[in-house]
């Protein structure tokens, strides 16, 4: 870890400001996954922007009934809320599926959006990779790649996103709020906000140079059945080989299903959904994958998630069904 | 003391403070984080400047320049030491390979330089601005290619009886299937480290290591000085199971660094370096032949095992316990070694016998299917009391059966169907599976010294270490035994090589042969006490801090008023472990749910019956056998260091990669020790059981799988990619 | 995000050691991205090395209820704070990644991993450690628990384990859920399942879970974990 100056932001715009105007300088607020990476060198921001006293930390409702989630609020918080677990508990569930107690306590809405692959060649300096050093090469590729991506990968990148709330978010159709540095705001659908690899793998979001995230706001509740597997080998405290997000409205037509989301994680750069998959939730588990799936290019040591995936989702039916 | 007969009765058959269930006397210092551990000690020497050691990038190859200059000017490093500064160096007994790499690199994160500076993060970083050059070459990583050019290891020469081809080709009933087991990491959760300080040419290093004297005589040897100007201090070890055997880079380094710094140095490995820096066990390839008659009796059995290590390593002896668990007149063994240019293999936690069992264990499953028998029906029916090699060597004790069938009865094991896969419980398939659980008693000299003041109090001092095991307290028990005091009135020092050689800690073999150590060397300073309170009966009794005789009793404190009294001896083993075989015995039960629809498996259930000789401290023994269970499930269910086959190292090489047990994954575990003592052992009567419960855990959780499923997997870990393509279709 | 990457890669070559011998350059922080930012912290393999001193802060917070104030290096983490400067050292270094529990500590009643927070993001907290839960002599009763049920072996893990123990049993108090929480919308129950889920934040090698979880239902007065709840 590089020595770096260190400030607390005196407001969101001042952060944004300051994040653009001062070189090397990145914004810290839990820190769980920005200390992790520049204990590696991974990281190596030369100034740190504390955002944890901007108040970013409400669950405010909005006008149109939905609920805007302040940037800071720590993930135990949100899984916590009496409003998220009775409106959206597709959130709360993925929320305590991330993760550990002590980390969730710490770990804030925005971080965890953002929050960088778990590769272990990312991770691993000494190894080539397009998303720490562009350009080096992926040696992902060819290596060991269990845990890696089967969807939305490209030929310079196979990392997944890590995030289980990304996921609920996604099928909740969350959209994020930012400041940039001239002050101005704008909001970008949770769908926007990751870039797929292509070629530019070191380019995760549509974020620019000193955005800041402010909130993230969940329209009004849809209700359904909501929920989220998350299966994994370890059975907690293990990031996810494949997830489902589902909101299901059950019903008693319709082969028990009036209408349903559903988003993957475990498996691409980013919250995997197909809005088209959707309409065949009617058909089950195995059509939805199919479409969902259509464009799958995985190893041969994570060909399993695509069957992983399918299977997974049977259950989540079958269950929002019961 | 020599041991050369069977112990008769001795104070410690009084059972007043041996073998009952003791709370650890190091509780309240450990549960109060008061313990210090190696790296903690502020307290010891002033001065300590920072060390952090730079790993190898590449696998095999050459440093072809090394660039120090970015990081000898960063702020705060006072020194920098790699193999160029460090000058000659040797190479101790039990590494295999160098802990200081360069200009050669024998493996990947293979230190190649330690920067030392004034704080921990300024050495970490100025770590980061060293640049080095390599000159790769390619190397062998792939263990499954490597097979064919495997050859015999140097003293580990095929085993066997009979004809084995022969009988095996004849046999009516024939299994033949392989098995593979893959490297695991140690994943101890206190980092290899150490503090080094110099006292002109004296150097003491605070560090955390299992074997005390191996590592003064490892570290004179690397370091080409004399073994009396060194002192080792580890009393409290943050786990170790084989990871802590042997003098690490953390050490060598330390005391390379303070040299070099003129000041003390302190060095923990950091987490991402300790996979592919320090050792590991040696991923396997095993065959198993069995051979049996219609009525199952085993007429051939042979077992085949594959492994690779660095140059001058050593196999991973995983067809052990099959040279001892079962009967057949037809037998062998065989171990073959490729050289892999892996980091190095080496001892973990029952090394041999935990992935020798994960294979053979499941073999007895697979065999007993295919005979339509019980599977512990078919291991009862090939017990063996005498070792089938040898076939006039009997053990010294063996209860397998009574562990099998007491354990069948406790864990219900009737209701287990014999057709797999036909248990529903909601989403989970659920299924009952056993193993015998197998693992030496290993005997070993070890000594204490035993120090008697005027108060009363006893003090035992011996280079023993307590790596989690409980040693601490069971030497307090031994001592108080003896002694005829309270435990409250003992005091044990541990881990300092000032203190008379013990066994040390590794292969279940402390807690018999320390404990007899002291026995051995109380013995001894109750003779003494007896001479100077004038005692001149042969035995006068030591009980409630009195030492009595014919209705005479003096307090204890009296033989030290004039001034302390001091004895000092050890055990020593004649012949009888080669008169007789001595092991430990289990069986382990395990009941499995697997999620239907994804593969996973989640453990229901454990039970482990272990016979081990006499339990000294039920209490420890027991924490210990439930340890050892955890982690057999860790290598049953997800434990795999992942080999890049490329690029030659574990990828996985953090805790959240090398996915160890976590609560969530262990259920409520129940362990039943019978009732054994064990003369043969030692005069404690007792034998090892840290290592007994990893063995043939895994396994009984593999059968347990497959009696859920109808899934034979045979490639550890058993995670539910192996499962999914044979689970029943779901709507 | 404004992370930007130095694009020079010119003297990292691509390791394929089972081709044939090749060259490779590497520095701890070869391969990785260096910053473009103007400071020049970065050294190149070329370019002469700036220096670039550590930055230094002044922060206060208490620790077991006892007021300190530090002048750390910005890097320092509240782990090394407490263990390296204040010389705390019950709370543990296990991987310094958040991969493992044992720098559990409670900060602001809430249980955190000391290893992935700054000290200087804790100007005016309020921290607990292991040892201010209790000392050998006046055990708290979750470190008396943890005694009588053996829930521990090597003692690495310990203090963090009971931290989050602790911990834990406010947070089921508190009612927030967790991963095996059946209905969301009900406060989740005090049960082995919830617990140990719970906990799965603290790894423990020498695998005193089962005992771990014994020392909690004590503490939380239930009448036994063992059963499969």
């Amino acid at each position: 870890m590089r020595p770096f100056t260190y400030e607390r932001a005196a407001s969101a715009a001042d952060a944004a400001a300051k994040a653009a105007s001062v070189p090397g300088a990145r914004f810290i607020a839990g820190g769980t996954n920005l200390l992790d990476l520049m204990k590696l060198q991974i990281e190596t921001p030369a100034h740190l922007i504390d955002v944890n006293g901007l108040g970013l930390d409400k669950i405010e409702e909005t006008a149109d009934g939905g609920l805007r989630i302040g940037a800071l609020v720590r993930n135990t918080d949100l899984a916590a809320d009496g409003r998220v677990r009775r409106d959206y508990g597709v959130l709360s569930r993925a929320l305590v599926a991330g993760a550990s107690g002590q980390l969730r306590n710490v770990a804030t809405t925005a971080g965890n959006l953002l929050q960088r692959t778990r590769c272990p060649y990312f991770y691993d300096p000494n190894q080539p990779c397009n998303k720490r050093q562009p350009g080096s090469g992926c040696s992902a590729i060819g290596g060991v790649t269990r845990q890696l991506g089967v969807i939305g990968t490209s030929d310079a990148c196979i990392a997944t996103h890590p995030s289980d709330m990304a996921v609920a978010m996604r099928v909740l159709d969350a959209t994020v709020e930012t400041v940039r540095p001239d002050g101005t705001g704008r909001a970008i659908p949770i769908a926007d906000l990751h870039r797929l690899p292509g070629d530019t793998p070191h380019v995760e979001t549509v974020l620019e140079r000193g955005e800041l995230i402010t909130a993230v706001a969940l329209p009004r509740p849809v209700g359904g059945t909501q929920l989220y597997h998350k299966v994994r080998d370890r059975a907690s405290y293990a990031f996810a080989l494949v997830s489902v997000a589902a909101i299901v409205q059950p019903d008693g037509a319709n082969n028990g299903i009036a209408w349903g989301r559903v988003a993957l994680g475990g498996v691409a750069p980013k919250p995997w959904r197909v809005e088209a998959a959707e309409a065949h939730l009617k058909q089950g588990a195995k059509a939805t994958t199919a479409v969902l799936l259509a464009d799958a290019r995985p190893t041969p040591d994570n060909a399993f998630k695509i069957k992983l995936a399918e299977r997974t989702l049977a259950a989540v039916l079958r269950e929002a069904r019961a | 003391m020599k041991f050369d007969t069977p112990a008769g009765t001795n104070p410690i058959d009084r059972l007043t403070v041996v073998g009952k269930p003791t709370d650890r006397i190091d509780g309240p210092l450990k549960t109060t984080g008061t313990a210090p551990y190696a790296y903690e000690r502020h307290d010891v020497v002033a001065g300590q400047a920072y060390g952090h050691v730079l790993g190898a990038a590449i696998a095999k190859g050459r440093i072809t320049r090394m660039d120090v200059a970015a990081a000898r000017a960063a702020p705060g490093v006072i020194t920098i030491v790699t193999a160029e500064t460090a000058g000659p160096l040797g190479k101790g007994k039990w590494n295999t390979a160098k802990l200081l790499g360069g200009p050669d690199i024998q493996h990947y994160h293979q230190a190649v330089a330690l920067v030392v500076a004034e704080t921990f993060e300024q050495a970490r970083h100025a770590a980061s601005l060293i640049q080095v050059d390599y000159q790769a070459e390619p190397g062998a990583y792939d263990l499954a290619a490597a097979r064919a050019g495997a050859t015999e290891a140097k003293g580990e020469p095929d085993t066997g009886a009979g004809d084995f081809h022969g009988a095996f080709a004849a046999a009516p009933v024939q299994l033949d299937a392989t098995y593979t087991t893959p490297g695991q990491s140690h994943a101890m959760m206190e980092p290899h480290a150490s503090i080094a300080a110099w006292d002109g040419d004296k150097l003491t290093l605070w560090t955390s290591n299992q074997m005390i004297r191996w590592g003064v005589k490892d570290v004179a040897q690397t370091l080409n000085m004399p073994e009396e100007n060194i002192r080792l201090i580890s009393p409290y070890i943050g786990g170790g199971f084989g990871g802590k055997l042997f003098v690490r880079s953390d050490a060598l380094l330390a005391a390379l660094g303070a040299k070099a710094a003129g000041r003390p140095v302190k060095v923990a490995l950091h987490r991402p370096l300790i996979a592919n820096n320090t050792t590991h066990r040696p991923a396997t390839i095993q065959r198993i032949r069995i051979g049996t008659g219609k009525d199952g009796k085993i007429i051939a059995i042979g077992h085949e095992s594959w492994s690779g290590d660095l140059p001058d390593g050593k196999p991973e002896t995983a067809v052990q316990q099959t040279r001892l668990l079962y009967a057949g007149a037809n037998r062998l063994t065989a171990m073959r070694l490729a050289v892999l240019d892996l980091p190095e293999g080496n001892a973990m936690r029952a090394p041999g016998e935990a992935p020798g069992l994960m294979a053979l264990e499941i073999a007895m499953d697979e065999m007993a299917e295919k005979l339509g028998m019980d599977p512990i029906q078919f291991r009862i029916l090939n017990d063996t009391q005498v070792d089938p090699e040898k076939p006039e060597r009997p053990f010294s004790q063996r209860q397998l059966i009574a562990c099998l069938q007491q354990g069948a009865e406790r864990f219900g094991w009737s209701r287990r169907p014999a057709k797999p896969a036909s248990v529903r419980d909601g989403r989970w398939l659920v299924g009952m599976g056993v193993a015998a659980g197998f693992r030496n008693n290993l005997v070993t000299k070890s000594a204490a010294r035993v120090r008697l003041d005027g108060q009363g109090v006893v003090t035992v001092e011996t280079d023993m270490t307590d790596i989690g095991t409980g040693t601490y307290t069971i030497i307090a028990q031994t001592a108080a035994e003896i002694m005829g005091v309270p435990l409250d009135r003992v005091v044990v020092r541990l881990g300092d090589s000032s203190f008379p050689v013990s066994c040390g800690s590794g292969g279940q073999w402390g807690a018999n042969n320390a404990t007899a150590g002291v026995y051995a060397a109380c013995m001894k300073l109750r003779q003494a006490v007896a001479q100077k309170l004038g005692f001149n009966a042969a035995e006068p009794h030591f009980a409630d801090g009195h030492v009595s005789s014919g209705g005479h009793a003096v307090p204890l404190a009296q033989a030290a008023k004039g001034g302390e009294m001091v004895a000092e001896d050890g055990i020593e083993y004649a012949d009888l472990h080669k008169r007789y075989q001595q092991s430990t015995f289990a069986g382990h039960f395990v009941e499995v749910g697997v999620d239907a629809a994804t593969g996973e498996v989640r453990l229901r259930r454990m039970l482990a019956v272990c016979a081990a000789g006499r339990i000294l401290n039920p209490k420890s023994a027991r924490s210990q056998v439930i340890g050892a269970m955890t982690m057999g499930a860790g290598a049953a269910l997800m434990e795999e260091l992942a080999v890049d086959k490329r690029r030659g190292f574990f990828v996985n090489h953090d805790l959240a990669g090398y996915e160890v047990p976590a609560h969530a994954d262990i259920p409520h575990q129940e362990v039943i020790f019978l009732d054994e003592v064990d003369p043969i052992s030692s005069p404690m009567k007792a034998k090892g059981v840290g290592e007994l419960g990893i063995c043939g855990v895994g396994a009984a959780i593999a059968n347990a799988i497959y009696n859920a499923t109808g899934v034979r997997v045979r490639d550890y870990p058993i995670t539910l990619d192996k499962l999914l393509d044979r689970l029943p279709e779901i709507a | 995000m404004g992370t930007r990457y130095h694009t020079d890669v010119s003297r990292r070559g691509v390791l394929l050691g089972a081709v044939a011998s090749v060259a490779l350059t590497t520095s701890a922080r070869g391969g990785q991205a260096t910053p473009t930012g103007g400071d020049g912290a970065a050294a190149t393999s070329s370019g002469p090395v700036p220096v670039m001193n550590p930055v230094k802060a002044k922060v206060s917070f208490t620790v077991n209820g006892k007021a300190e104030t530090l002048e750390v290096d910005t890097r320092t983490t509240l782990l090394d704070a407490l263990r390296e400067h204040l010389r705390l050292t019950g709370t543990k270094k296990g991987c310094d990644h958040g991969q493992c529990g044992a720098c559990t500590v409670i900060v602001d009643g809430r249980r955190i991993n000391s290893c992935l927070t700054l000290a200087v993001m804790h100007e005016g907290g309020s921290v607990t450690t292991v040892e201010g839960l209790g000392t050998p002599a006046r055990l708290h009763p979750m470190q008396a628990a943890f005694v009588k049920h053996d829930g521990y072996q090597c003692g690495y893990c310990t203090p963090g384990q009971i931290c989050s123990a602790v911990a834990v049993l406010e947070e089921i108090k508190a009612g927030i859920p967790s991963h095996v929480t059946g209905d969301l919308t009900k406060a989740p129950p005090l049960t082995a399942t919830e617990m140990r889920e719970r906990m799965s934040g603290n790894l423990c090698r020498c695998g005193a879970y089962s005992n771990i979880l014994d020392a909690m239902a004590e503490v939380a007065g239930l009448q036994s974990a063992g059963g499969p709840a």
